[in-house]
């Protein structure tokens, strides 16, 4: 942050200079010398770069997010258009006393949690086994990636074959070890499991890149410290290494729990529908059965809301340490 | 240098069990045990590929009758699923490619644009953390929390009536949500396209551009001969990370065109009910549709895989 703002002072004292000869038109237009003098001497002429993005994302994103919160105060649905005179917080209330709302809240905070947790550890554990220095790492690298590409719409078609009751691997493989066949996403208690795994083998590629990247930024003397002092390779990424991968750690985690919350698209194809499976239902795809299939669109808008501020509480406290940090 | 570091850590566990020199250790039980520990982890991510891959060759007998991960054998080999998977799937290949390609390229460019406007201009840091805030914010919104807005601002804005000398042309009026889909998919990526090019431009070197400002270069034009030319690795990252997110995005799809049966249904949409029908799943079909739909983003991939792996990290 001190280096940002220092370099910032030295070469906006450069460039007024150069600004003041260069554009003639400027002095005798009073408004903009004056913005410029507000917020800096760019600002007027940088605006065409960033002020038209900047418009677009804030009417598509914030501008819907208010509406949408306007909405949700409404009596709408059906069809028609919403009436916004008559407004109060019944949908939230309604929201509250229902049970499918809280079933639904209940499940996603597991899955985020859960997949969170799962995640991490698996793309730690691989990052630790890629950055052993070993051959053909980029092979091995790439493959382990290789499932964030994919849409979820076609994980969901693998996984739903793989969970298959009578055909699936994953059924062939604990019926081989003599547990028998399990009804993966068909029975209540079972499938946000079910769920949990198949969205851990797409997304732990991504946490391994991170935490890659984080091992490659520690420097050499750390892992040779650590060797003269006679500790073993797991003691020394137990105390020494692991510990430096904080930053990795909060970053890939917000990321990973945003993907979660988002997962209706993998919920949604895996029955080619908006009733997920029994179990499965969180508030992503609550919301939008709501709203596209039953046209309740105010009580879909207080799902939203409440998805909202869950997502909120999670980026909100993000974006505040990486602002103290000046990656802002 | 590192490398030494690390294989040596590995050696000390070995030594300790007594027999190895670290410099003859080709081949040592620490090392087996770490590939064997790699090739499992392997095997975990590429089978349900590879049982898709091998069930979307079998007949409906040889889904139910064989090992779902063994390749079909001579009776139940056939390409008639995929024949029938492109069938279905062809038509919502070229419309997820028209506003795909579309939507990658106008947001990647408003992307760079907005980051050279924050990053590489003085205007003050205390109200430029504020902008920058909400682009990166963007970022995380969930989108369910503005479908409903969505649906009506698209609703009300006439863009039908406005396109009306393309509906005239021939072209099929379900088109529009095309053009939704543009519009909003560029809307929804700007705040990454925006944070991955800062975090680019940051980094630059500032001695060019200074140099340049003092000759009395304007904005616009140090964009356009230094900073654009110099955009060219991370606009190729960019460019792959969008295509990838749009391409493979249901949601809006889902709200936008909403139907597959819609002329202009894109490949996600289509591939969402692919298979599933009252008679049961047909999962040769599904596997099949799946890697049709996969197709062009796994082309992308494999080309590419350095650039998607950086644009995923930051």
């Amino acid at each position: 942050m001190t280096r940002n703002t220092d370099t910032g002072d030295d070469s906006g004292d450069a460039v007024t200079d150069g600004g003041v000869t260069e554009d003639p038109s400027g002095s005798g237009f009073s408004p903009i010398a004056a913005l410029n003098d507000r917020f800096g001497s760019d600002f007027v002429e940088s605006s065409q770069f960033w002020l038209p993005p900047f418009l677009l994302v804030g009417l598509f994103v914030y501008g819907a997010i208010i509406w949408n919160f306007l909405i949700s105060l409404t009596d709408f649905s059906g069809f028609g258009n919403p009436n916004y005179g008559d407004l109060d917080l019944e949908m939230y209330t309604r929201a509250l006393a229902e049970s499918g709302f809280v079933d639904a809240a209940v499940n996603t905070f597991i899955l985020l949690v859960g997949f969170t947790l799962v995640t991490l550890g698996l793309g730690l554990g691989l990052a630790i086994l890629v950055d052993r220095n070993i051959r053909f790492e980029n092979t091995f690298r790439t493959i382990y990636l290789l499932p964030m590409s994919l849409s979820f719409v076609v994980t969901a078609q693998f996984w739903a074959w793989m969970f298959n009751f009578n055909n699936g691997v994953i059924n062939i493989v604990t019926s081989s070890l003599g547990l028998g066949r399990v009804d993966w996403l068909g029975n209540p208690d079972i499938v946000l499991w079910a769920v949990m795994f198949a969205l851990m083998w797409q997304f732990a590629g991504y946490a391994m890149v991170v935490y890659l990247a984080g091992l490659r930024a520690i420097p050499n003397e750390h892992y040779e410290a650590a060797k003269v002092d006679g500790a073993s390779t797991v003691r020394m990424y137990w105390r020494v290494i692991i510990p430096q991968l904080k930053g990795s750690t909060i970053s890939a985690s917000v990321v990973l729990m945003v993907f979660a919350l988002k997962a209706f698209d993998f919920l949604y194809s895996l029955v080619g529908g908006y009733r997920p499976p029994n179990g499965a239902d969180i508030l992503a795809t609550k919301m939008v059965r709501e709203a596209y299939a039953n046209l309740n669109w105010a009580y879909a808008s207080a799902i939203a809301i409440a998805l909202f501020l869950m997502t909120l509480g999670i980026v909100g406290p993000y974006l505040y340490y990486q602002y103290n940090r000046g990656n802002l | 240098m590192s490398d030494d570091a690390r294989t040596d850590g590995g050696t000390v566990s070995e030594t300790s069990a007594g027999a190895s020199d670290g410099a003859l250790s080709g081949v040592d039980g620490y090392r087996v045990l770490l590939y064997l520990g790699l090739l499992g982890m392997l095997a975990f991510f590429l089978i349900p590929i590879e049982s898709g891959l091998v069930t979307s060759f079998k007949t409906s007998s040889g889904v139910t009758g064989s090992l779902p991960f063994a390749p079909p054998t001579g009776a139940t080999f056939t390409l008639g699923k995929w024949q029938a998977a492109f069938d279905a799937l062809g038509r919502g290949l070229v419309n997820s490619a028209l506003y795909a390609i579309p939507a990658t390229v106008i947001s990647a460019l408003l992307g760079s644009f907005a980051a050279y406007g924050i990053t590489q201009s003085d205007w003050k840091p205390k109200y430029k953390a504020p902008i920058l805030a909400l682009f990166v914010a963007g970022i995380f919104i969930p989108y369910q929390a503005v479908l409903v807005p969505l649906s009506q601002f698209w609703s009300m804005v006439p863009l039908e009536e406005s396109l009306g000398f393309l509906w005239s042309l021939g072209i099929n009026d379900d088109y529009v949500g095309i053009v939704e889909l543009i519009v909003t998919h560029v809307a929804y990526g700007l705040p990454i396209c925006t944070v991955l090019f800062r975090s680019y431009y940051k980094n630059m070197s500032e001695e060019m551009i200074e140099a340049a400002r003092l000759d009395g270069a304007s904005i616009r034009r140090i964009y356009r001969r230094i900073v654009l030319p110099l955009s060219g690795p991370m606009f190729a990252v960019v460019l792959i990370y969008q295509f990838t997110q749009i391409w493979n995005d249901l949601l809006f799809t889902l709200v936008l065109v909403q139907t597959e049966s819609s002329a202009a249904a894109p490949i996600v949409l289509i591939l969402a009910g692919l298979g599933t029908s009252l008679e049961g799943q047909d999962f040769a079909l599904r596997m099949a549709g799946a890697f049709i739909a996969a197709l062009p983003t796994l082309a992308v991939y494999i080309a590419f895989g350095e650039e998607f792996a950086e644009g995923v990290a930051t």
